[in-house]
Protein backbone atom coordinates (compact mmCIF):
# COMPACT_ATOMS: atom_id res chain seq x y z
CA UNK A 1 0.00 0.00 0.00
CA UNK A 2 1.49 3.31 -0.94
CA UNK A 3 1.64 6.16 1.46
CA UNK A 4 -0.99 8.07 -0.36
CA UNK A 5 -3.35 4.69 -0.43
CA UNK A 6 -3.13 4.51 3.85
CA UNK A 7 -4.19 7.65 4.15
CA UNK A 8 -7.44 7.06 1.31
CA UNK A 9 -8.16 4.33 3.57
CA UNK A 10 -8.94 6.53 6.78
CA UNK A 11 -10.73 8.96 4.55
CA UNK A 12 -13.10 5.63 3.40
CA UNK A 13 -13.18 4.05 7.56
CA UNK A 14 -14.76 8.05 8.62
CA UNK A 15 -16.76 7.96 5.83
CA UNK A 16 -18.74 4.41 6.73
CA UNK A 17 -18.98 5.54 9.92
CA UNK A 18 -19.29 9.48 10.55
CA UNK A 19 -22.18 11.49 9.68
CA UNK A 20 -21.16 12.85 6.18
CA UNK A 21 -23.09 16.71 7.33
CA UNK A 22 -21.13 17.07 10.51
CA UNK A 23 -17.38 17.00 10.91
CA UNK A 24 -17.41 15.57 14.47
CA UNK A 25 -13.84 15.60 14.70
CA UNK A 26 -12.98 19.24 13.66
CA UNK A 27 -15.71 21.04 14.75
CA UNK A 28 -14.99 25.24 14.50
CA UNK A 29 -15.98 27.02 17.19
CA UNK A 30 -16.95 30.55 15.94
CA UNK A 31 -17.25 32.20 18.52
CA UNK A 32 -16.49 31.87 22.67
CA UNK A 33 -19.28 33.57 24.67
CA UNK A 34 -17.95 32.34 28.16
CA UNK A 35 -15.60 29.53 29.82
CA UNK A 36 -18.55 27.65 29.14
CA UNK A 37 -20.65 28.68 26.08
CA UNK A 38 -19.90 29.25 22.54
CA UNK A 39 -21.43 29.23 18.87
CA UNK A 40 -20.98 25.91 16.92
CA UNK A 41 -22.27 25.96 13.16
CA UNK A 42 -24.45 29.09 13.88
CA UNK A 43 -25.63 27.46 16.90
CA UNK A 44 -24.81 28.43 20.89
CA UNK A 45 -24.16 25.79 22.58
CA UNK A 46 -22.70 24.32 26.25
CA UNK A 47 -19.23 23.53 26.87
CA UNK A 48 -19.31 19.85 28.29
CA UNK A 49 -15.88 18.79 26.40
CA UNK A 50 -13.15 20.79 27.46
CA UNK A 51 -10.66 20.45 30.05
CA UNK A 52 -11.13 24.14 31.00
CA UNK A 53 -11.74 22.49 34.72
CA UNK A 54 -10.75 25.59 37.28
CA UNK A 55 -12.70 27.46 34.44
CA UNK A 56 -9.48 29.91 34.25
CA UNK A 57 -9.89 31.04 30.44
CA UNK A 58 -11.09 34.22 31.66
CA UNK A 59 -9.94 35.10 34.32
CA UNK A 60 -8.89 38.81 34.47
CA UNK A 61 -5.71 38.33 36.23
CA UNK A 62 -4.77 35.92 33.41
CA UNK A 63 -6.06 38.13 30.83
CA UNK A 64 -4.51 41.64 32.06
CA UNK A 65 -1.01 39.00 32.83
CA UNK A 66 -1.26 37.51 28.73
CA UNK A 67 -1.87 41.38 27.29
CA UNK A 68 1.13 42.96 28.89
CA UNK A 69 3.58 40.62 28.35
CA UNK A 70 2.65 40.35 24.14
CA UNK A 71 2.71 44.52 24.80
CA UNK A 72 6.44 44.23 26.15
CA UNK A 73 7.79 40.86 24.38
CA UNK A 74 5.78 40.29 21.31
CA UNK A 75 4.08 37.56 20.44
CA UNK A 76 6.34 34.81 20.07
CA UNK A 77 10.13 33.69 21.37
CA UNK A 78 10.50 32.39 17.84
CA UNK A 79 13.55 30.21 19.10
CA UNK A 80 13.80 27.10 21.51
CA UNK A 81 15.14 27.28 24.85
CA UNK A 82 18.36 26.35 24.28
CA UNK A 83 18.66 29.52 21.64
CA UNK A 84 17.04 32.14 22.35
CA UNK A 85 13.72 31.39 23.36
CA UNK A 86 14.72 31.02 27.27
CA UNK A 87 13.26 34.76 28.97
CA UNK A 88 12.78 35.73 31.95
CA UNK A 89 9.61 34.54 32.33
CA UNK A 90 10.64 31.28 31.23
CA UNK A 91 12.74 31.05 34.32
CA UNK A 92 10.60 32.47 36.45
CA UNK A 93 7.71 30.06 35.71
CA UNK A 94 9.71 26.99 36.49
CA UNK A 95 11.23 28.88 40.02
CA UNK A 96 7.35 28.84 40.85
CA UNK A 97 6.65 25.49 39.80
CA UNK A 98 9.63 24.30 41.87
CA UNK A 99 7.92 26.41 44.44
CA UNK A 100 4.63 25.33 44.44
CA UNK A 101 5.54 21.95 44.59
CA UNK A 102 8.57 22.24 46.80
CA UNK A 103 10.81 20.50 44.92
CA UNK A 104 14.53 21.44 44.05
CA UNK A 105 14.15 21.60 40.10
CA UNK A 106 11.99 22.23 37.33
CA UNK A 107 11.43 22.56 33.14
CA UNK A 108 9.08 23.83 31.69
CA UNK A 109 8.10 23.21 27.95
CA UNK A 110 5.79 24.18 25.08
CA UNK A 111 3.02 21.51 25.46
CA UNK A 112 2.32 18.52 27.64
CA UNK A 113 2.30 16.24 25.19
CA UNK A 114 6.36 17.47 24.21
CA UNK A 115 7.26 17.39 28.17
CA UNK A 116 6.19 13.38 28.35
CA UNK A 117 8.23 12.94 25.18
CA UNK A 118 10.98 14.64 26.43
CA UNK A 119 10.84 13.64 30.09
CA UNK A 120 10.81 10.02 28.98
CA UNK A 121 12.87 10.15 26.18
CA UNK A 122 15.37 11.95 27.96
CA UNK A 123 15.78 9.80 30.65
CA UNK A 124 15.28 6.35 28.99
CA UNK A 125 16.95 4.53 26.76
CA UNK A 126 17.62 1.29 24.37
CA UNK A 127 19.26 -0.59 26.89
CA UNK A 128 16.31 0.14 29.15
CA UNK A 129 12.99 -0.63 30.19
CA UNK A 130 10.07 1.35 31.10
CA UNK A 131 6.75 -0.06 32.26
CA UNK A 132 3.54 1.88 31.77
CA UNK A 133 -0.39 1.64 32.60
CA UNK A 134 -2.60 0.01 29.71
CA UNK A 135 -4.56 2.68 30.10
CA UNK A 136 -1.77 5.67 29.21
CA UNK A 137 -2.02 8.59 27.50
CA UNK A 138 -0.91 8.61 23.68
CA UNK A 139 2.24 11.00 24.88
CA UNK A 140 3.28 8.96 27.36
CA UNK A 141 3.06 5.65 24.20
CA UNK A 142 4.68 8.26 21.97
CA UNK A 143 7.73 8.85 24.50
CA UNK A 144 8.41 5.43 25.13
CA UNK A 145 8.93 4.66 21.34
CA UNK A 146 11.13 7.62 20.83
CA UNK A 147 13.47 6.58 23.72
CA UNK A 148 14.27 3.09 22.22
CA UNK A 149 13.79 1.62 25.25
CA UNK A 150 11.54 -1.71 25.73
CA UNK A 151 8.27 -0.91 26.61
CA UNK A 152 6.09 -3.26 29.04
CA UNK A 153 2.48 -2.33 29.51
CA UNK A 154 0.13 -3.90 32.87
CA UNK A 155 -2.96 -3.85 32.80
CA UNK A 156 -4.74 -0.44 33.83
CA UNK A 157 -4.59 0.29 37.76
CA UNK A 158 -3.69 -3.60 38.35
CA UNK A 159 -0.72 -3.94 41.22
CA UNK A 160 -0.78 -7.77 40.58
CA UNK A 161 -0.29 -7.45 37.46
CA UNK A 162 2.32 -4.32 37.73
CA UNK A 163 4.64 -6.54 40.18
CA UNK A 164 4.63 -9.73 38.38
CA UNK A 165 6.17 -7.67 35.34
CA UNK A 166 8.87 -6.04 37.37
CA UNK A 167 9.54 -9.55 39.46
CA UNK A 168 10.20 -11.08 36.01
CA UNK A 169 12.25 -8.34 35.17
CA UNK A 170 14.68 -9.29 37.87
CA UNK A 171 18.18 -7.21 38.49
CA UNK A 172 16.67 -5.12 35.62
CA UNK A 173 13.43 -3.69 37.81
CA UNK A 174 15.99 -1.66 39.68
CA UNK A 175 16.26 0.82 36.76
CA UNK A 176 13.28 0.60 35.28
CA UNK A 177 10.89 3.29 34.87
CA UNK A 178 7.33 3.16 35.58
CA UNK A 179 4.84 5.74 34.30
CA UNK A 180 1.36 6.19 35.30
CA UNK A 181 -1.08 9.21 35.42
CA UNK A 182 -2.69 10.87 38.71
CA UNK A 183 -5.98 10.95 36.80
CA UNK A 184 -6.57 8.97 33.75
CA UNK A 185 -7.72 10.52 31.02
CA UNK A 186 -10.21 7.97 29.36
CA UNK A 187 -12.34 6.67 32.32
CA UNK A 188 -11.40 9.40 35.07
CA UNK A 189 -10.17 7.23 37.76
CA UNK A 190 -7.12 8.08 39.93
CA UNK A 191 -3.86 5.38 40.22
CA UNK A 192 -3.69 3.55 43.07
CA UNK A 193 -0.78 5.51 44.50
CA UNK A 194 0.09 4.38 47.59
CA UNK A 195 0.19 0.87 46.18
CA UNK A 196 2.44 1.93 43.47
CA UNK A 197 4.90 3.67 45.62
CA UNK A 198 4.79 0.82 48.49
CA UNK A 199 6.02 -1.80 44.86
CA UNK A 200 8.38 0.61 43.00
CA UNK A 201 10.24 1.13 46.60
CA UNK A 202 10.52 -2.61 47.05
CA UNK A 203 12.42 -2.75 43.37
CA UNK A 204 14.12 0.39 43.37
CA UNK A 205 12.45 1.34 40.48
CA UNK A 206 12.22 5.18 39.18
CA UNK A 207 8.43 6.52 38.86
CA UNK A 208 7.41 8.91 36.97
CA UNK A 209 3.46 10.70 37.79
CA UNK A 210 1.99 12.73 35.07
CA UNK A 211 -0.85 14.85 37.08
CA UNK A 212 -1.95 16.39 33.34
CA UNK A 213 -5.63 16.04 34.57
CA UNK A 214 -5.15 16.42 38.30
CA UNK A 215 -3.38 19.09 38.99
CA UNK A 216 -5.89 21.84 39.91
CA UNK A 217 -8.27 19.01 40.93
CA UNK A 218 -6.75 16.91 43.64
CA UNK A 219 -4.74 18.28 46.93
CA UNK A 220 -5.20 21.26 49.36
CA UNK A 221 -3.59 23.78 47.02
CA UNK A 222 -3.97 21.58 43.54
CA UNK A 223 -0.45 19.91 43.20
CA UNK A 224 -2.35 16.87 42.21
CA UNK A 225 -2.72 13.03 43.34
CA UNK A 226 0.58 13.91 45.44
CA UNK A 227 -0.54 16.36 47.58
CA UNK A 228 -3.97 14.38 48.05
CA UNK A 229 -1.88 11.14 49.14
CA UNK A 230 0.73 13.04 50.85
CA UNK A 231 3.34 11.21 48.98
CA UNK A 232 5.24 13.93 46.80
CA UNK A 233 8.56 12.78 48.24
CA UNK A 234 8.22 8.68 46.62
CA UNK A 235 7.20 10.18 43.21
CA UNK A 236 10.46 10.68 41.29
CA UNK A 237 9.64 12.59 38.41
CA UNK A 238 6.17 15.08 38.13
CA UNK A 239 4.98 15.68 34.59
CA UNK A 240 1.75 17.91 33.47
CA UNK A 241 0.49 20.21 31.57
CA UNK A 242 -0.88 23.99 31.60
CA UNK A 243 -3.61 23.06 29.15
CA UNK A 244 -6.39 21.96 31.65
CA UNK A 245 -6.76 23.31 34.67
CA UNK A 246 -3.97 26.44 33.88
CA UNK A 247 -5.97 26.86 31.13
CA UNK A 248 -3.48 27.99 28.42
CA UNK A 249 -1.03 25.79 26.54
CA UNK A 250 2.42 24.04 27.89
CA UNK A 251 4.11 21.48 30.17
CA UNK A 252 6.23 20.96 33.42
CA UNK A 253 8.14 18.43 35.13
CA UNK A 254 9.54 19.06 38.90
CA UNK A 255 12.01 16.48 40.56
CA UNK A 256 13.58 16.43 43.22
CA UNK A 257 16.80 14.93 41.67
CA UNK A 258 19.05 17.65 40.42
CA UNK A 259 19.72 15.51 37.23
CA UNK A 260 16.52 16.46 35.98
CA UNK A 261 18.72 20.25 34.94
CA UNK A 262 20.86 17.77 32.51
CA UNK A 263 17.65 16.75 30.54
CA UNK A 264 17.83 20.13 29.09
CA UNK A 265 21.32 19.16 26.89
CA UNK A 266 20.32 15.73 26.39
CA UNK A 267 16.29 15.68 25.62
CA UNK A 268 15.44 16.25 22.13
CA UNK A 269 12.18 17.24 22.22
CA UNK A 270 13.19 20.11 24.44
CA UNK A 271 16.04 21.41 22.58
CA UNK A 272 14.63 21.32 19.53
CA UNK A 273 11.04 22.85 20.27
CA UNK A 274 10.16 26.69 19.97
CA UNK A 275 9.92 27.78 23.61
CA UNK A 276 6.08 29.22 24.84
CA UNK A 277 5.12 32.74 23.69
CA UNK A 278 5.38 35.33 26.34
CA UNK A 279 2.10 35.74 26.54
CA UNK A 280 1.47 32.17 27.65
CA UNK A 281 4.10 32.40 29.99
CA UNK A 282 2.23 35.14 31.84
CA UNK A 283 -1.33 33.92 31.77
CA UNK A 284 0.47 30.34 33.46
CA UNK A 285 2.36 32.34 36.23
CA UNK A 286 -1.19 34.39 36.80
CA UNK A 287 -3.46 30.96 36.94
CA UNK A 288 -0.86 28.94 38.78
CA UNK A 289 -1.19 31.58 41.85
CA UNK A 290 -5.12 31.50 41.25
CA UNK A 291 -4.63 27.39 41.44
CA UNK A 292 -2.73 27.35 44.46
CA UNK A 293 -5.19 29.53 46.04
CA UNK A 294 -8.03 28.23 44.47
CA UNK A 295 -9.79 26.41 47.11
CA UNK A 296 -13.39 27.68 45.89
CA UNK A 297 -12.70 26.87 42.47
CA UNK A 298 -11.85 23.22 43.42
CA UNK A 299 -14.91 22.72 45.77
CA UNK A 300 -17.40 23.78 42.73
CA UNK A 301 -15.54 21.58 40.47
CA UNK A 302 -15.86 18.45 42.62
CA UNK A 303 -19.69 19.69 43.77
CA UNK A 304 -20.41 20.28 39.90
CA UNK A 305 -18.74 16.77 39.47
CA UNK A 306 -20.38 14.77 41.90
CA UNK A 307 -24.04 16.30 40.70
CA UNK A 308 -23.33 15.32 36.64
CA UNK A 309 -22.06 12.15 37.85
CA UNK A 310 -24.89 11.02 40.02
CA UNK A 311 -27.06 12.45 37.74
CA UNK A 312 -26.09 10.37 34.77
CA UNK A 313 -25.57 7.31 37.16
CA UNK A 314 -29.35 7.69 38.05
CA UNK A 315 -30.40 7.68 34.74
CA UNK A 316 -28.43 3.80 33.92
CA UNK A 317 -25.78 5.17 32.01
CA UNK A 318 -22.61 2.66 32.49
CA UNK A 319 -19.75 5.09 33.77
CA UNK A 320 -16.02 5.40 34.31
CA UNK A 321 -15.55 4.25 38.33
CA UNK A 322 -15.56 6.96 40.35
CA UNK A 323 -16.74 10.60 40.05
CA UNK A 324 -14.63 13.54 38.61
CA UNK A 325 -13.93 16.28 36.07
CA UNK A 326 -13.37 13.38 33.09
CA UNK A 327 -17.36 11.88 33.86
CA UNK A 328 -17.09 8.92 30.65
CA UNK A 329 -20.45 7.21 29.69
CA UNK A 330 -19.19 4.15 28.19
CA UNK A 331 -21.62 3.17 25.13
CA UNK A 332 -21.36 -0.67 23.62
CA UNK A 333 -20.82 0.28 19.91
CA UNK A 334 -18.91 3.70 17.77
CA UNK A 335 -22.73 3.56 16.11
CA UNK A 336 -24.37 4.04 19.58
CA UNK A 337 -21.72 6.83 20.96
CA UNK A 338 -22.14 8.23 17.37
CA UNK A 339 -26.05 9.15 17.42
CA UNK A 340 -25.39 9.98 21.33
CA UNK A 341 -22.99 12.72 20.55
CA UNK A 342 -25.06 14.07 17.48
CA UNK A 343 -28.46 13.95 19.67
CA UNK A 344 -26.43 15.77 22.37
CA UNK A 345 -25.28 18.37 19.89
CA UNK A 346 -28.39 18.91 18.47
CA UNK A 347 -29.42 19.84 22.01
CA UNK A 348 -26.64 22.45 22.20
CA UNK A 349 -24.39 20.14 24.75
CA UNK A 350 -20.81 19.96 23.09
CA UNK A 351 -18.78 16.73 24.43
CA UNK A 352 -16.14 14.35 23.78
CA UNK A 353 -16.51 11.42 21.32
CA UNK A 354 -13.71 8.68 21.72
CA UNK A 355 -13.96 6.12 19.45
CA UNK A 356 -11.39 2.82 19.75
CA UNK A 357 -8.59 2.74 18.87
CA UNK A 358 -7.88 5.80 21.03
CA UNK A 359 -10.43 4.25 24.02
CA UNK A 360 -9.23 1.34 26.13
CA UNK A 361 -10.13 -2.28 25.91
CA UNK A 362 -11.95 -0.90 22.17
CA UNK A 363 -14.74 0.56 24.04
CA UNK A 364 -16.96 3.65 22.71
CA UNK A 365 -16.99 6.82 24.73
CA UNK A 366 -18.84 9.97 25.00
CA UNK A 367 -16.81 12.13 27.82
CA UNK A 368 -18.23 14.88 29.52
CA UNK A 369 -15.55 17.34 30.94
CA UNK A 370 -16.80 19.62 33.79
CA UNK A 371 -15.91 23.02 35.04
CA UNK A 372 -15.87 25.03 38.15
CA UNK A 373 -17.50 27.27 36.10
CA UNK A 374 -20.47 25.02 35.25
CA UNK A 375 -23.65 26.50 36.80
CA UNK A 376 -25.90 24.08 38.28
CA UNK A 377 -28.60 24.95 36.25
CA UNK A 378 -26.60 24.31 33.46
CA UNK A 379 -25.71 20.26 34.60
CA UNK A 380 -29.55 19.94 35.31
CA UNK A 381 -29.72 20.58 31.71
CA UNK A 382 -27.23 18.03 31.00
CA UNK A 383 -28.64 15.64 33.18
CA UNK A 384 -32.23 16.34 31.70
CA UNK A 385 -31.01 16.10 28.14
CA UNK A 386 -29.19 12.96 28.89
CA UNK A 387 -31.99 11.52 30.34
CA UNK A 388 -34.68 12.36 27.60
CA UNK A 389 -32.13 10.25 25.49
CA UNK A 390 -31.32 7.39 27.25
CA UNK A 391 -34.67 5.23 25.86
CA UNK A 392 -33.26 5.98 22.46
CA UNK A 393 -29.74 3.99 23.06
CA UNK A 394 -30.68 0.90 25.26
CA UNK B 1 6.16 -26.66 32.06
CA UNK B 2 8.52 -26.68 29.49
CA UNK B 3 7.61 -25.22 25.63
CA UNK B 4 8.86 -26.05 22.54
CA UNK B 5 8.47 -24.03 19.12
CA UNK B 6 5.33 -26.49 18.08
CA UNK B 7 3.65 -25.85 21.25
CA UNK B 8 3.55 -22.77 21.39
CA UNK B 9 2.60 -22.55 18.14
CA UNK B 10 -0.39 -24.95 18.95
CA UNK B 11 -1.02 -22.52 22.21
CA UNK B 12 -0.83 -19.57 20.38
CA UNK B 13 -3.48 -20.53 17.72
CA UNK B 14 -5.92 -21.28 20.54
CA UNK B 15 -5.69 -18.03 22.33
CA UNK B 16 -6.05 -16.58 19.10
CA UNK B 17 -9.74 -18.53 18.11
CA UNK B 18 -10.84 -15.98 20.87
CA UNK B 19 -9.99 -12.96 18.68
CA UNK B 20 -11.21 -14.33 15.87
CA UNK B 21 -14.45 -15.75 14.18
CA UNK B 22 -15.04 -19.65 13.82
CA UNK B 23 -15.05 -19.89 10.17
CA UNK B 24 -11.48 -18.50 9.88
CA UNK B 25 -8.45 -21.17 9.20
CA UNK B 26 -5.75 -20.03 11.47
CA UNK B 27 -2.00 -21.21 10.10
CA UNK B 28 1.39 -20.79 10.84
CA UNK B 29 1.27 -18.47 7.90
CA UNK B 30 -2.17 -16.42 8.56
CA UNK B 31 -1.70 -12.65 8.77
CA UNK B 32 -2.73 -11.43 11.89
CA UNK B 33 -3.30 -7.94 10.65
CA UNK B 34 -5.07 -8.66 7.04
CA UNK B 35 -6.57 -12.26 7.44
CA UNK B 36 -7.63 -12.35 10.89
CA UNK B 37 -8.11 -8.30 11.65
CA UNK B 38 -6.12 -8.23 14.49
CA UNK B 39 -6.49 -4.67 15.06
CA UNK B 40 -4.01 -2.70 17.57
CA UNK B 41 -5.97 -3.09 20.49
CA UNK B 42 -6.87 -6.78 20.07
CA UNK B 43 -3.40 -7.45 19.38
CA UNK B 44 -2.32 -5.75 22.90
CA UNK B 45 -4.91 -7.76 24.46
CA UNK B 46 -4.08 -10.42 23.18
CA UNK B 47 -0.14 -10.25 24.40
CA UNK B 48 -1.69 -9.84 27.61
CA UNK B 49 -2.93 -13.15 27.63
CA UNK B 50 0.02 -14.65 26.07
CA UNK B 51 2.21 -12.85 28.49
CA UNK B 52 0.27 -14.41 31.23
CA UNK B 53 -0.29 -18.04 29.96
CA UNK B 54 4.36 -18.12 29.66
CA UNK B 55 4.88 -16.12 32.41
CA UNK B 56 6.76 -13.66 30.04
CA UNK B 57 6.61 -10.22 29.14
CA UNK B 58 6.51 -8.93 25.44
CA UNK B 59 7.95 -5.63 24.95
CA UNK B 60 4.81 -3.95 22.91
CA UNK B 61 8.30 -2.38 21.03
CA UNK B 62 8.92 -5.44 19.30
CA UNK B 63 5.56 -6.33 18.40
CA UNK B 64 6.19 -4.22 15.02
CA UNK B 65 8.65 -7.08 13.68
CA UNK B 66 5.57 -9.27 14.20
CA UNK B 67 3.40 -10.17 10.79
CA UNK B 68 1.98 -13.91 11.01
CA UNK B 69 1.27 -16.13 13.89
CA UNK B 70 4.49 -18.07 13.09
CA UNK B 71 5.97 -14.81 13.80
CA UNK B 72 4.54 -14.47 16.68
CA UNK B 73 4.81 -18.05 17.90
CA UNK B 74 8.79 -17.31 17.57
CA UNK B 75 8.39 -14.34 19.05
CA UNK B 76 7.19 -16.08 22.54
CA UNK B 77 9.88 -18.72 21.94
CA UNK B 78 12.35 -16.31 22.05
CA UNK B 79 11.86 -14.27 24.83
CA UNK B 80 10.45 -17.56 26.79
CA UNK B 81 13.73 -19.35 25.78
CA UNK B 82 15.75 -16.00 27.25
CA UNK B 83 13.44 -15.91 30.47
CA UNK B 84 15.03 -19.66 31.33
Amino acid sequence: MSLLDKLDAVAAARKALLPEDLDIFGMPIEEVYSTTEASVGGRRILFFGTNNYLGLTFAPECLEAAHKAIDKEGTGTTGSRMANGSYSGHRALEQEFAEFYNCQSSIVFTTGYQANLAMISGLAGANDVILIDGDSHASIYDGCKLSGAEIIRFRHNDMVDMEKRLKRLGERASSTLIIIEGIYSMLGDRAPLADIVKIKNSYGSILLLDEAHSIGVLGKTGQGLVEETGLINEVDFITGTFSKSLGSIGGYCVSNHMQLDQLRYVSRPYIFTASPSPSTIASTRAALKLLRDGTELRNNLWKNAHKLYSGLDKQGYKLGPEPGPIIATILDSPQQAIMLWKALFDQGIYVNLILPPAAPDGKSLVRCSVSAAHTEEQIDYVVNIFATLRKNIS
Amino acid sequence: MEYDKNSILQNLCKHLEHFVSAEVEITPDTDLINELAIDSVKLLSLVMEIEDEFDISVPINVLTDVNTVQDLANLIFKIKSQSQ
